[in-house]
């Protein structure tokens, strides 16, 4: 009896992400949420710039790599194109929440029927461990070498907080895959945003809070607990918005 | 629509590409291409087709890149600050193999510049559409009807040669009304194999990229573009030749510049000066045949733009340097008179080649 095998949906190469590294965890986990959908054959997956650029080498689903930050727009044609199809892009939060932080709005103003799976490691990762849109106050980075000063570099984004104002979006979720609680809860949500898809209601967004050991300066095991110590407090986990559940409360 | 019909430029540009096949339009609100983005915007609704203002120009010519990557006809429009900003997307649509078509309305420059027509984005789209190696087939319409027949012409090269068309015009193409006949029966259809159109769990997955971290790989991929080109070249270069078989005159224009010209021709013809015309309707590919063997026999060429004599540099070497080339221009958005280009003419016919 199998009790445990790798997701169809994810290819059977070794992965370039460094040891500790949590993007195998999400592409797990989006695999595994493509298997139980039976969906692999109908959707296209869109790679950002930034670690997970090459995640189209991973996923044996259809692949676009977009350009830095525009997967949002990307996914938009193709999504327009090509309504029958499952569109999701997966991107960092350089790509996301700074140079694509245009595109993610709108997107989401838009309602656009597409799944976004976020990753926010607060650091640019695969350019070396720059200051990220999402690194911490006072974050030491190659780029904030003193620590993130508020008083030049401004405040972290709140990617999920600041989305959740506008009136567009289905779904906003933020979790963590830093412990096995983290990682189940983070499945239930991925599974949710491709659901919500399925279902036409609209753009669904869920933010895993995730490590980066290499560019912390961590061991792995001690970049997930600085996740529980530092950056969930600074970015609380929960949903963000849920516009179905809240209309089935409010009794509509 | 076999009969006549009087139309705008742009809008029958826009109705052109609805023939030729195409469902999906982006744009970004910006003078003087607005009214194909308002075209797209009644008529795509009503053929189950698309119709997004993005919210930049920069998501418009990623959002075209999305249904081009699914094997989908689609373009977009702007006019020279936006296509600035649009340079990102054509780079990578040319990195990844794709067809698309974007307009060019163009308006005078650089920075905001204005809104009056203009050709100064001559070299932008000939010779430096974005970063790294690579073409766009460029198309230069010289009237309505040319605004509507390279449009469907762009959307077949560029499906055949998986690369970006882009039309040339300038904001009096855009504007201007003349009879057309739109008459182009069904669009061509090519294979489109290489599309992301999900895999059925049938096939390997097809992938849509720009990257190649092995340096020769990305050689190789540029070496097979580049053999592309020269077919292009080779095959698709298409230009007018106008009162030229006793010319001792060529005078060199696209576009409305092209229109003007003629006059001018015409003009100095009636006082016996031997003076015609290539208009090259592709910029890219140039028309560097007709160019060189014109040079056997004309004294000078004259360049009449509408730019700072950015199309000199191609004549000069079409020409290989031969014999003189003088620019007759304006620019800001400002359009040269048929009396300026006739001086020109006229002077240059008194110098006979002696520069």
């Amino acid at each position: 009896m199998v009790v445990f095998e790798k997701p169809k949906a994810l290819a059977d190469v070794s992965m370039h992400y460094c040891p500790g590294c949590t993007h195998g965890i999400v592409h797990r986990l989006v695999a595994e949420v493509l298997d139980e959908l039976g969906i692999e054959g109908k959707t296209v997956g869109v790679a950002p710039v930034g670690c997970s650029v090459m995640a189209y080498n991973y996923f044996n689903c259809d692949m676009v790599e977009a350009a830095h930050g525009r997967a949002p727009a990307v996914a938009t044609g193709l999504k327009r194109a090509m309504p029958d199809r499952v569109i999701f892009t997966y991107q960092g939060d350089g790509d996301l929440a700074s140079i694509g932080t245009a595109e993610t709005v709108h997107a989401a103003a838009r309602n656009e029927n597409i799944t976004i799976i976020f990753i926010n490691n607060a650091i640019y990762g695969m350019t070396g461990g720059q200051m990220a849109p999402t690194s911490l106050p006072g974050q030491v980075t190659q780029t904030s070498p003193y620590g993130r000063d508020t008083s030049h570099c401004g405040f972290p984004v709140k990617v999920c907080e600041m989305l959740s104002q506008l009136d567009g979006p289905e779904y906003l979720e933020r979790v963590a895959v830093n412990n096995v609680k983290n990682v189940k809860n983070a499945k239930k949500a991925i599974k949710k945003a491709f659901e919500n898809q399925l279902a036409g209601k609209g753009f669904s967004l869920v933010e895993v809070v995730s490590s980066c050991p290499t560019n912390w300066g961590m061991t792995p095991k001690k970049a997930l607990e600085w996740i529980d110590e530092k950056m969930i407090p600074y970015y609380p986990l929960g949903v963000y918005k849920d516009r179905t559940a809240a209309k089935e409360q409010g009794g509509e | 629509m076999t009969d006549k019909v009087l139309m705008k430029g742009n809008e029958a540009l826009a109705e052109a590409a609805i023939m030729a096949g195409c469902r999906h339009y982006f744009g970004y609100p910006i003078t003087p291409q607005t009214e194909v983005a308002a075209y797209m915007a009644k008529r795509m609704p009503k053929i189950g087709g698309t119709f997004l203002q993005a919210e930049s120009e920069i998501a418009a010519i990623n959002m075209v890149y999305g249904v081009a990557s699914a094997g989908f006809r689609v373009m977009t429009s702007s006019s020279s600050p936006g296509i600035a900003l649009k340079s990102e997307g054509l780079s990578y649509l040319a990195g990844a193999d794709l067809p698309a078509l974007v307009i060019n309305v163009q308006r005078g420059g650089p920075g905001l510049g204005g809104i009056q027509p203009s050709q100064s984005d001559y070299f932008q789209a000939t010779k430096a559409g974005g970063h790294g190696d690579f073409r766009m087939i460029v198309l230069a319409p010289a009237s309505v009807q040319e605004m509507a027949d390279l449009t469907v012409k762009g959307f077949d090269l560029a499906d055949k040669y998986r690369m970006t068309s882009m039309i040339l015009a300038d904001g009096t193409m855009g504007q201007m009304m003349e009879p057309v006949s739109l008459n182009y029966g069904e669009p061509t259809k090519y294979d489109k194999s290489w599309a992301v159109t999900g895999t059925e769990c049938a096939r390997p997955h097809n992938i849509v990229n720009s990257l190649f971290l092995q340096p020769d790989e990305l050689e190789k991929f540029n070496f097979i573009r580049y053999e592309r080109y020269k077919q292009i070249e080779e095959n698709e270069t298409m230009y007018e030749e106008y009162m030229m078989e006793d010319a001792e005159i060529c005078v060199v224009a696209f576009g409305i510049s092209a229109r003007v010209a003629k006059n001018a021709i015409v003009q100095a013809r009636a006082e016996g000066i031997k003076v015609g015309m290539i208009r090259p309707i592709t910029l890219w590919p140039f028309p560097k045949a007709p160019m060189l063997k014109a040079s056997e026999k004309v004294h000078t060429f004259i360049s009449v733009e509408m730019s700072m004599g950015q199309m000199i540099e191609d004549i000069e070497l079409a020409i290989r340097c031969r014999r003189p080339v003088k620019l007759c221009n304006r620019v800001g958005g400002m359009i040269p008179s048929p009396d300026q280009v006739y001086a020109s003419i006229v002077e240059t016919a008194k110098e006979g080649g002696a520069q």
